[in-house]
């Protein structure tokens, strides 16, 4: 039965929560789709398990390879081949947690894909497809991290044995974090510093196998094990990787760009920015999953909040739904929008990466920089804000949040690491720095740019005057989106100007470049936030006329402006400083800004109710679709393993000698 | 051996470290006790804490509790009591990793609300440890809001009892620490009913447990709520109770009492009942809130001088993460905040001490003050540390996310505190309904309690700030923080005012301005923190450079502020855009100015290597090695992968159908 304060909240909707499922999804077809690749999971008896937030780390890892395998014979057993099919029926086996097995197919089997010639595609692939091998991804080093360059591994060619021998000359030098690596797989693809004829030719990936196949035993010269405990992850067995002058063929260097011949002679790849593709890919693949993660903490804490009652507001009267209290939707809706929006720019991000993978097949790799500066700079943005978000939805939830039960510090400690992998945000947001920095120099020399980043060219002609850019007045209405993309634009103008403007004034004073870019970097960063505020406002607001539903396109509006406005309150200070807005506008601003909570308030559940998540997904016992949260909790509780026996064992190891002696 | 690259940060402080880890404690003599105590505890292989990342739930809960019972020997042996001066050091030494903490709050609790009979009785049972007691308060459906509890105690006037009762699923006690598997008693909090009328929320003492065999009373349903984000040793517990009689003696007394005729007498302020959590609330700051801060800046700053990244100049070698403006500015600020919460947690402590005393005689009339002071830094200062450690946290890059760092366990464990005694913004409502008050009053011309006199200097003016440097005068901060915190509760009460007066109803209007009045409590708060670590700086001695240090920080902790609120200082026009620009300026400089000292800053807290537990953050800096010697210890590397034989071997061999 379902709890009687969500079905009154479900009855008072003023939309169907299954139009937007659809634009969510991209279509009602794909929905359907989706619904029913979840349903070969959900009713299938083999995926079921007791909660792992019983179960010792060994055991989760254990739970984790069982479930991996058994995904690869089911997905092979009904013929589900689509990448994006995959991922539906991954999700809903996985539900918070990540796949030991991960790697194989993202960064191993990829890897190989791109940058494998005929022949080693030939070899290599039947066996990584057909998980003959089990493969993962080992680049980041003890000592290293974001920084390639500093990468310490080496691969030295022997063309005597036509072999490389791989070496970890340090301790900072030992492979250290890639999942997978630990336990499950016997090869790992390996980036080393490769050395040819006697000189270091940079960055190399290798395949190089480290157990035998067989008995799983480490192979000579290979020492490999788990890192340890992390914070989340405990499925993954991240491991670390030692070699001692381990040697491999010189096939085996992933040679469809570089190579070396077997008499050592090294040949120059073609371009180096075709490894931004991958890079730009799974970037892309962060701000969508930001948008996830998020989305499933705001259904967890919304839902939760339409069924706790707390305190009074009315003297007398029962006590309320404690999303009835406007410092509860000030902390939940506004990320319910953030949800939206990044929903929103994930799938711009993809489609756009699509577009231009097609260009880059045929050699145009003109778009590239500017979608690596923006994914990068998005991938940032996006998953500090869900981080940041998905605690604030868990503190929401008061006490019970803090219970693994709620579901939230899975998806927490889960979603966080996005904010290190695949580089560390603060050098995301410098990268993209780069480029902004880059195209007002183009822009300030008379040039023009092109696409996200053409506010820039509004500059030259305001130069003519002696004020900034932005102190001209821009009339911001602020219950219109295109205006408030505008007020966002001028923001970014004004701080991407300031922190230019800045480092040249750095240059002026001192020698080295690079001194000066530190010296500039927090407004840099600031600015490259500004630009990726920008952006998702911008495509947030692009999305509403694409709404054919008028009802859907009221509450998306809705969701938008508050976006937009909440983002405008929490950066007042950019605002006025710049003189976009005035101190009476920023009132006015602040004040809209609570009464759309008061708007969204009667469509909170249904807008989360969109996002379609299956109870297997959330993973909460105060998430439920079905809201019956305190029986749940303590039928959950029951299972907890120190209630495994009625009196606990340390009561006679310790508890009664210590009452007896004393 | 010491990392050279830490080493060299260790060359030329600019100030004496000891002498200011002196300063910390409180006196040398108080530095000489925490140092005798600390190492008492660690050098007792007891109480290691070696083994803990790698343990289950269950043994961490038995590891606490053998070492709650080893704790009352070692007291012993040395001669400490719980009254004594090194009692406050013990808790530090064990990073709270120990059972029974419940247990003082159960005796603390008696102390304070109990009759002389009851403590006569109570309380030697307690410290002898015959019984073992815990604090049930909070129940699955209500939390902060204690009006709202549901479980009932009725008196039945024929036998002399009260009857304790749980009358549905979300009146179950939920989260209360040691009654989920330790504890014998609890103080449990009902809405006590005499002939059909209810009184409200009273303390009552229940048995839950024989003191034989430890098995659950007859009407008692009791266990552990399972596992949480932390706290993995403590055993959480639920209570059911139904039909559980207790005698009338049995509830707590001081204040109010109920007759063997059922008269309900009420002695003193009903308030009091509150006091015991308004003391906890100050209390718990010093160690579960500051001390995970100190630490994971400890941490992050060590980290950082040993992790090199990327190069600053071309031909040199990678430059110690420490060395970027954008580390540095992630980090300091967490620094000063440190700092800056030490020292208000002095002020703290001494004002509720006076306080005290106070109570005792029956004064009750600083209450609401100390209500609305202990509400509002309780949540301030568990919100900035909180995300201050997350902030370190995330500030060491992949290798903060290792439990071997330490890092996840201190955020996991204070993020509680944001929960724990009072939710936030609750407890942020609380103090702002206290300023709007004293605002009223003050501008009736009434007079104010004396932390809030500066509401009725109500006067508009703008920063007379000219130059960045002028910036550095705590003169000139403290007034901006002081007008923007008048300026927000005083916005925030016309608001209100507004709203009545076009007919709105007071609790409608209330709810309608909640998000302002909690941004006014905060400023309240953030402005009498700046202030007092200004007045702090001020009196230090200014030898051995530690007023120089501080005054930097203090500096850094108030523009941060202000460089991070920028649209509040800039609202009115206190601020100008330009004399943002010169905040900007001087907050920058100050970065690269206590960055030389940041590692000195952080060794003056003056934790152990034990007790920080970190790979990444021990004083000798040698956190690669130390790194890959923890993994090793891994169960996931000492034990067998039967993962491989049972699932990964049929995978690779295509037998998996077969199983």
């Amino acid at each position: 039965m379902m709890n009687a304060d969500l079905r009154r909240e479900r009855a008072a909707a003023t939309f169907q929560p299954e139009l937007l499922t659809h634009i969510l999804d991209g279509g009602a077809e794909r929905t359907r789709r989706r619904k029913e690749i979840e349903a070969l999971v959900i009713n299938d008896p083999d995926f079921q398990h007791e909660d792992l937030n019983f179960l010792s780390r060994s055991q989760r890892y254990e739970q984790a390879i069982r479930k991996s395998a058994l995904m690869v014979m089911k997905l092979r057993e009904y013929g589900i081949a689509d990448p994006e099919e995959i991922y539906w029926f991954k999700r809903t086996c996985l539900g918070n947690f990540p796949e030991p097995f991960g790697l194989h197919f993202s960064m191993f089997q990829k890897t190989l894909e791109t940058q494998t010639t005929d022949t080693q595609k030939k070899k290599w692939l039947p066996l990584v497809r057909g998980v003959k091998i089990i493969g993962t991804y080992a680049q980041t080093e003890m000592g290293h991290g974001t920084h390639l360059r500093g990468l310490e591994t080496t691969a030295t060619y022997d063309p005597a044995t036509q072999e490389f021998i791989l070496n970890s000359p340090t301790v900072t030098s030992i492979k250290w974090w890639p999942g997978g690596l630990g336990k499950t797989s016997n090869h790992a693809i390996v980036l080393a510093q490769l050395y040819t004829q006697g000189q270091c030719k940079g960055l190399h990936a290798f395949i190089v196998p480290i157990r035998q196949l067989g008995t799983h035993e480490p192979l000579p010269g290979i020492t490999v094990g788990d890192i340890g405990p992390k914070f989340g992850y405990d499925e993954m067995d991240n491991g670390y990787l030692k070699m001692d002058n381990f040697r491999i063929p010189r096939e085996n260097m992933l040679m469809k760009y570089a190579q070396v011949e077997p008499d050592g002679t090294y040949v120059k790849p073609l371009s180096d920015k075709l490894t931004y593709g991958t890079m730009v890919f799974i970037r892309s693949l962060i701000v969508g999953d930001s948008a996830q993660s998020l989305s499933r903490a705001c259904t967890i804490a919304i839902r939760y909040s339409a069924v706790r009652h707390q305190s009074e507001l009315k003297p007398g009267e029962p006590e309320p739904q404690i999303l009835d209290y406007q410092t509860q939707q000030y902390k939940l809706f506004p990320l319910l929008a953030t949800a939206y929006a990044f929903h929103f720019v994930g799938a711009y991000i993809k489609d756009t990466y699509r577009r231009i993978s097609g260009d880059i097949n045929e050699g145009d790799l003109s778009e590239l920089p500017e979608l690596h500066a923006l994914t990068a700079g998005l991938k940032a943005f996006a998953s500090w804000t869900a981080n940041a978000g998905i605690e604030e939805c868990r503190m929401a939830c008061g006490g019970h949040g803090y219970s693994r039960c709620s579901g939230i510090p899975d998806i927490y400690v889960t979603f966080t690491p996005s904010c290190t992998y695949e580089g560390e945000n603060t050098v995301m947001m410098l990268q993209t720095a780069r480029f902004l920095v880059k195209s007002y120099n183009q822009v300030s020399s008379g040039q023009r740019v092109t696409g996200m980043v053409s506010y820039l060219n509004d500059l030259s002609r305001q130069r003519i005057q002696p004020q900034h850019v932005a102190a001209r007045p821009v009339t911001v209405r602020i219950n219109d989106p295109l205006s408030l993309v505008e007020a966002y634009k001028a923001r970014a103008a004004r701080l991407v100007e300031a922190a230019a403007e800045n480092l040249q004034a750095e240059l002026n004073h001192r020698k080295s470049k690079e001194d000066a870019w530190n010296r500039t970097s927090v407004d840099l960063v600031r600015a490259s936030e500004a630009h990726c505020h920008y952006v998702v406002v911008k495509l947030f607001a692009a999305k509403l006329p694409e709404v054919s539903n008028a009802a859907v396109r009221a509450v998306l509006t809705e969701l938008c402006l508050l976006y937009a406005l909440y983002g405008i309150s929490k950066n007042t200070g950019d605002f006025l400083q710049a003189g976009i807005l005035s101190d009476a506008q920023v009132t006015q601003v602040n004040q809209r800004v609570k009464e759309l909570l008061a708007i969204i308030r009667p469509n909170a559940v249904a807008l989360v109710d969109s996002f379609d998540f299956h109870d297997v997904h959330l993973g909460s016992v105060l998430g439920r679709y079905d809201g019956n949260v305190y029986e749940n909790m303590f039928e959950w509780a029951k299972k907890s393993p120190l209630n495994k026996t009625q009196v606990h064992e340390s009561f006679h190891k310790h508890l009664k000698p210590m009452q007896a002696k004393l | 051996s010491v990392n050279p690259d830490i080493a060299s940060e260790r060359q030329t402080p600019s100030f004496s470290v000891e002498k200011l880890t002196a300063r910390l404690d409180g006196g040398v003599e108080q530095t000489r006790m925490r140092r005798a105590v600390v190492e008492a505890i660690e050098s007792d292989p007891e109480f290691s804490r070696e083994s803990q990342y790698f343990q289950s739930q269950n043994e961490r809960y038995e590891a606490a509790v053998r070492k709650a019972v080893h704790l009352q020997k070692k007291m012993h042996e040395m001669g400490w009591t719980e009254n004594g001066p090194e009692y406050k050091y013990i808790y530090r030494a064990l990073s709270g990793d120990v059972a029974f903490l419940l247990h003082r709050i159960f005796v603390r609790s008696i102390s304070m609300l109990g009759s002389d009979e009851q403590i006569a009785k109570w309380i030697p049972l307690a410290s002898q440890y015959q019984l073992i007691g815990s604090y049930a308060q909070t129940e699955l459906g209500h939390g902060t809001y204690l009006q709202g509890l549901e479980t009932t105690a009725v008196f039945d006037s024929s036998t002399q009892e009260f009857i304790l009762n749980t009358p549905k699923i979300s009146a179950m006690k939920w989260w209360p620490g040691d009654m989920g598997r330790s504890a014998t008693h609890t103080v449990a909090f009902a809405q006590l009913y005499i002939h059909g009328k209810c009184y409200g929320i009273h303390p009552f003492i229940v048995q839950i447990r024989s003191l034989q065999d430890h098995s659950l009373c007859p009407g008692i349903t009791a266990g552990d709520i399972g596992p949480k984000m932390n706290f993995e040793h403590a055993d959480n517990g639920y209570l059911m109770l139904q039909n559980v009689r207790i005698p009338r003696e049995n509830m707590l007394s001081k204040f109010c009492e109920v007759q063997p005729d059922g008269t309900y007498v009420r002695r003193g302020s009903q308030k009091i009942n509150y006091f015991t959590m308004t003391t906890v609330r100050i209390s718990l700051l010093s160690d579960e809130v500051l001390a995970p801060l100190m630490k994971a800046c400890t941490i992050a700053i060590r980290y950082s001088v040993v992790r090199r990244q990327s190069k600053l100049k071309p031909g040199e070698q990678e430059a110690k993460i420490l060395d970027y403006q954008t580390q540095q500015e992630k980090l300091l600020p967490q620094l000063a905040a440190a700092y800056a919460f030490h020292f208000i947690n002095d002020y703290l402590q001494e004002l509720f001490n006076r306080a005290y005393r106070e109570i005792q005689r029956k004064n009750f009339d600083t209450l609401p003050e100390l209500h609305a002071f202990s509400s509002g830094f309780k949540a301030l200062v568990t919100q900035h540390c909180t995300s201050g450690v997350e902030i370190c946290l995330r500030a060491c890059g992949g290798h903060g996310y290792s439990l071997l760092s330490g890092l996840p366990s201190l955020y996991t464990k204070i993020l509680a505190s944001c929960i724990y005694e009072g939710e936030n913004t609750i407890l942020l409502l609380q103090t702002a309904r206290f300023l709007i008050k004293c605002f009223m009053a003050a501008s009736a011309g009434q007079p104010v309690p004396p932390s809030v006199t500066y509401l009725a200097a109500v006067k508009p003016s703008k920063c007379p700030a000219k130059n960045k440097l002028d910036f550095l005068s705590p003169d000139i901060y403290t007034e901006a923080y002081q007008h923007s915190a008048v300026r927000l509760i005083s916005s925030t009460a016309a608001k209100l005012q507004d709203l009545v007066q076009s007919g709105v109803k007071k609790y409608d209007a209330w709810n309608r301005c909640t998000v302002q009045l909690v941004q006014a409590a905060k400023a309240h708060c953030h402005y009498i923190t700046v202030k007092n670590f200004a007045e702090t700086v001020e009196r230090l001695e200014t030898k051995a450079g530690i007023q120089k240090i501080m005054k930097h920080l203090c500096d850094l902790f108030a523009l941060h502020g202000i460089f991070s609120n920028a649209g509040v200082f800039l609202h009115d026009g206190y601020i100008s855009g330009a004399q943002m620009d010169m905040v900007t300026a001087s907050y920058l400089d100050l970065l690269a100015v206590i960055r030389k000292d940041a590692v000195p800053l952080v060794d003056a807290f003056d934790f152990t290597d034990k007790s920080l537990n970190s790979a990444l953050g021990s004083y000798d800096g040698q956190v690669y090695q130390r790194l890959y010697e923890w993994a090793q210890k891994s169960p996931t590397n000492t034990q067998m992968n039967p993962a491989y034989e049972r699932y990964l071997k049929p995978l690779l061999h295509n037998t998996l159908s077969k199983l």
